[in-house]
């Protein structure tokens, strides 16, 4: 167990490394810099602009530059932000755990949706419960997040159940978590719907394949019940590719989620980070990245966990 | 009945993309053709009864007028009937930028216009708009299609056919592409190029984007697919007679990676179309004055636009038909691949 996750952690760890590696050299394209719009300040000198990139280090060679962001990063400080003149870390930390408010909700929600309903439908292979199925998946696969978020703006624009935009009422009612709960249906709403049709597909599908088997043909011949069979049978010898999807699909849900936090003003990681790229903000667009690489590494490490507990294969190998 | 339905599938991506390319003879308008006096006009449908009851045999449109002491509500001005007509002629275009003509399907005789998605806030007509921004998207996304499948392929095989450190060094790159979430990869990609450029150069830029930075997947599975094809014996056999090795890899071993290719190609268009559609909704694609469904979908952004304005949202669903098509292709595809292998 130890030698397993040592050896997943090890993995993720060099990725994050190889990640940050490829950011800094692209970075390197990228032309100006956050400084390069002051030039035309009358007040502000080029030897003044030279003294700010060089207090933030902009004027060394790249593997220098790397090496002291590397250096700092190991201590948990991604860099300054220029725009705001705060460490990113301080910048980024709110923001991801109101990221995670959206991501995680939505995360949970749309597997809990979808292991039923995609049993079930694996179950009843034909027939228009299937029809249905297979109908309404195809369509929520089309349906562009941009379009649903907007959809779901304008349905609540026009009806006043839910709030619009930001996260809490105002500053009576900020805290109260009746507030929130009311400003969160709506993003999650969407991310659910966003993100419940390729699950439900693969739920179905590895469902099917189980289904096919002997030992499944047996249990069934024994005479046992629906639900017996669907998650006591069917669910365990399944869920080897749904495991592996839960880290995909948590990739998906931390994309997403900029979009809809954009749409819907949702103070989280998505504005901060399109707010960066239009300011040349370097460091915190870095940040951003490595903070949802982190963030996806995680997601991917505790479903190689849940993998370990339930495939015996695994187990036995390492 | 598999074989209808994809039948009519690809008779259907086929007949949208000519549309596309064909935009101005099916958009009545110029795209940014602007019509001042009428922004935010909601979508006019043809009739075929006239305010007093009358029964027409041609479809009109009636004209809008303001309503008394405002600027933007508008109501059907009865008195001014405008028959629909096919094949007019009507302002000049280019077919493919070579070949000019001013024949349009259908337009309007009259004073006003026909707006059958309404107008944005420079009065442009909508549906002329997306008809022309289906050729921005549908290009984007095919472009960026073919050129990660393409980079995918060729990773793929030389990764596959040596193995040893150039296989190790190709797949730790892809790894580490895929583990980022995808739109923070994107987003970061673009971040790090010019924001203030050409619409053209804008055009080429996230094609490139998009399609560089997915080649990992595609490159994943031919990787898979050449490993095995590699100990078949009629490449062994090619080999033992002395054939080189860039011979076999293009005689041989990509070859056989056509079917995996095409269903990723099916597979990958309809990400690339909506990623396009994402960067320009965000304001990092194309730009102004250039429709693409994305730029047009920003308006809607603005709450005040979006209560109001409804179908400032049509050009969100443009792009559905295309995925429900590209994605009954891919199934189609996988099975076939699937029987195949």
């Amino acid at each position: 167990m130890i030698r397993y996750l040592s050896r997943r952690l090890a993995h993720g760890v060099l990725l994050l490394a190889g990640v940050s590696m490829l950011l800094f050299v692209f970075q390197k394209a990228a032309p100006g810099d956050f400084f390069l719009g002051m030039r035309l300040n009358p007040e502000l000198s080029g030897q003044t602009l030279q003294g700010l990139r060089a207090e933030y280090g902009l004027d060394q060679p790249l593997p220098q530059r790397y090496a002291r962001w590397l250096g700092s990063a190991l201590r948990g400080d991604l860099g300054p932000s220029f725009a705001y003149n705060l460490p990113v870390t301080t910048l980024l930390w709110p923001r991801i755990k109101n990221t995670l408010l959206l991501s995680v909700p939505a995360l949970l929600i749309s597997w809990l949706i979808a292991i039923p309903l995609g049993l079930l439908a694996a179950w009843r292979r034909t027939g228009w419960i299937d029809r249905i199925f297979s109908g309404s998946t195809s369509t929520l696969l089309a349906l562009p997040d941009v379009l649903l978020a907007l959809l779901a703006v304008l349905l609540a624009l026009r009806t006043h159940i839910f709030p619009v935009g930001g996260m809490t009422a105002g500053t009576d009612a900020g805290e109260s978590t009746a507030g929130l709960l009311q400003h969160m249906v709506l993003p999650v709403f969407v991310l659910v719907v966003g993100s419940v049709g390729p699950l439900l597909r693969q739920v179905r599908a590895s469902a099917i394949e189980v289904m096919d088997s002997s030992y499944f043909r047996a249990a069934q011949g024994n005479g046992l019940g629906r639900t017996t069979l669907l998650f006591r049978h069917a669910l365990p010898a399944a869920a080897n590719p749904l495991i592996s999807l839960f880290g995909l699909s948590a990739g998906f849900l931390l994309s997403a989620s900029i979009l809809v936090e954009v749409i819907m003003s949702w103070p989280g990681m998505g504005p901060l980070m399109l707010e960066a790229i239009f300011g040349r903000d370097l460091f915190v667009v870095i940040g951003a990245v490595m903070i949802s690489t982190l963030l996806l590494v995680l997601g991917n490490l505790l479903a190689d966990v849940l993998l370990y507990f339930c495939d015996p294969r695994i187990r036995v190998q390492s | 009945m598999k074989q209808r339905k994809l039948f009519w599938t690809a008779a259907f991506l086929v007949g949208a993309h000519l549309m596309a390319g064909l935009a101005g003879f099916f958009a009545p308008y110029h795209y940014a053709a602007q019509d001042r006096l009428h922004p935010y006009a909601s979508p006019s449908l043809p009739h075929l009864m006239d305010c007093s009851g009358k029964i027409h045999l041609r479809p009109f449109v009636y004209g809008i007028r303001n309503k008394q002491g405002s600027f933007t509500d508008y109501q059907p001005d009865c008195s001014a009937q405008m028959p629909v007509h096919f094949l007019v002629t009507g302002e000049e275009y280019s077919l493919f930028g070579l070949i000019p003509s001013s024949l349009h399907l259908f337009g309007v005789s009259g004073p006003g216009e026909i707006n059958l998605l309404g107008t944005d806030a420079f009065g442009r007509d909508q549906f002329s708009r997306v008809v022309y921004g289906a050729q921005v998207s549908l290009l984007a996304g095919g472009l960026a299609g073919v050129l990660a499948v393409f980079a995918g392929v060729i990773v793929g095989t030389i990764s596959g056919f040596y193995g040893g450190v150039v296989d190790e060094a190709a797949m730790r790159v892809a790894e580490i592409a895929i583990a980022v979430p995808s739109l923070y990869l994107l987003l970061a990609a673009r971040s790090f190029l010019p924001l203030e450029i050409s619409p053209l150069m804008a055009f080429l830029l996230v094609i490139s984007v998009i399609g560089l930075l997915s080649w990992a997947r595609p490159a994943r599975l031919v990787r898979g697919l050449v490993m095995s094809a590699r100990e078949r014996n009629f490449v062994l056999a090619a080999q033992g007679f002395g054939a080189s090795k860039s011979y076999v890899m293009r005689r041989h071993l990509v070859p056989m990676t056509f079917s995996v290719a095409l269903t990723q190609l099916a597979i990958l268009i309809p990400q690339f179309i909506l990623a396009e559609v994402v960067l320009s909704f965000l304001g990092l694609g194309i730009g102004e004055p250039f429709p693409s469904w994305g730029n047009m979908l920003a308006e809607a952004q603005q709450y005040h636009v979006l209560a109001s304005c409804w179908w400032m949202l049509l050009p969100g669903l443009a792009p559905v038909p295309f995925f429900v098509a590209y994605h009954a292709l891919a199934d189609a595809l996988q099975k076939k691949t699937k029987v195949n292998l």
